[in-house]
């Protein structure tokens, strides 16, 4: 058991690999307070939503452009956990996607909305951006633009 | 006179919870007069001797709520003659959604053989009054003395898939505990679901 838990807190915080892979609840929090510093854009989309497609590049485009930076896109598909070999992964490689993607080790979708965010309806496209060394969480459910993307989480005053 | 006043502003917060939010857990529902896919016109009146309702906010094209179709279709077969009917409302502004036409939705009805309405929202006004934000989004009325009182809202169940065995029946829970006499003891959760595809301006 303590085995493939460590295995997988090593995947997560080293993997480059485009392999969508599983996330629990614990270790999305752990993640995001390991970060201190980093600023984390995460974006909850899925394959059958539109306009979530519409702006994965733009989150792909934030990350680039701010590779030097403490900045650290996730990416957290909602489409149920079953199908993760057959939608997710074919489109994180036919997209090309480079940020890590995941889905929630967590069938039950009230338990994982609520986990990121009281005010989250369960729509995508959702956005949560965490700074634990600011204190910062903002939660927004709607689109984005990509200057509105930038602003938001390069410049948040 | 500071009595006016505070109520004034409960009055204010109620009105903007109301618009931002729609219907709630108490909510008694105007009644509404739609389209079925048998051209006929549709109100909750129409049903005289129901008890309550199961009313399903969902459409054609979403993956999600096409998933949970055959659930809406027993639910139905289920409570229809325990007084509680399925009433579903397509939300989707056909431009937006071609896949949500008029035409689209008689076909699907006509497949999967609907045995309750299956009504077209033109206008949307009546997914914004529910304050129906995605697909599939559930409503269950109890009829009273009041009119149709909101006792429940949110999702089928919690489990997309229908891959745990130990899944929340949420909607079935709650009507079983209506058709006791009793209130729903969970009245209100959450599931992902698509955004409605509104007209756009």
């Amino acid at each position: 058991m303590k085995f493939p838990f460590a295995f997988l807190v090593c995947m997560i915080s080293f993997g480059a690999s485009a392999q969508v892979k599983l996330l629990s609840l614990e270790d999305f929090d752990q993640r995001l307070a390991n970060g201190k510093d980093t600023t984390f854009v995460v974006n909850f989309w899925a394959t059958w939503c539109a306009p979530c497609v519409e702006e994965l590049p733009y989150f792909e485009r934030l990350q680039k452009e701010n590779a030097s930076s403490a900045l650290k896109v996730i990416f957290i598909s909602v489409d149920s956990r079953s199908k993760l070999g057959k939608l997710v992964n074919p489109f994180v490689k036919t997209h090309k996607i480079e940020s890590e993607v995941f889905v929630f080790d967590e069938p039950d979708q009230q338990k994982f909305i609520d986990h990121v965010d009281k005010n989250w309806s369960g729509s995508v496209p959702a956005t949560l951006v965490v700074n634990t060394a600011s204190s910062r969480r903002s939660f927004y459910e709607r689109e984005f633009s990509y200057e509105e993307l930038k602003s938001l989480t390069i410049n948040p005053n | 006179m500071k009595k006016v006043v505070m109520s004034c502003f409960l009055l204010l917060a109620i009105c903007m919870k109301l618009s931002a939010q729609g219907y709630t857990v108490g909510s008694v529902v105007e009644d509404f007069r739609l389209k079925n896919v048998d051209d006929k016109m549709v109100s909750l009146a129409d049903f005289k001797s129901a008890k309550g309702f199961i009313v399903v906010f969902t459409c054609n094209t979403c993956p999600v709520a096409k998933d949970y179709e055959s659930r809406i279709i027993a639910l139905n077969n289920e409570y229809a003659a325990k007084g509680y009917p399925v009433i579903a409302i397509n939300t989707n502004d056909p431009v937006a959604s071609p896949g949500d036409s008029f035409a689209k939705m008689q076909e699907r009805a006509k497949e999967k053989n609907f045995k309750f309405p299956y009504l077209v929202d033109s206008d949307q006004q009546l997914t914004k009054r529910f304050g129906a934000a995605h697909t599939p989004t559930v409503y269950i009325l109890a009829k009273t003395s009041k009119g149709n009182v909101v006792e429940y809202t949110g999702a089928i169940d919690n489990d997309q898939d229908e891959s745990n065995p130990s899944r929340s029946t949420f909607v079935k829970n709650a009507v079983n505990e209506l058709i006791n006499g009793k209130k729903p003891s969970v009245s209100k959760t959450k599931a992902v679901g698509c955004t409605v595809k509104w007209k756009k301006a």
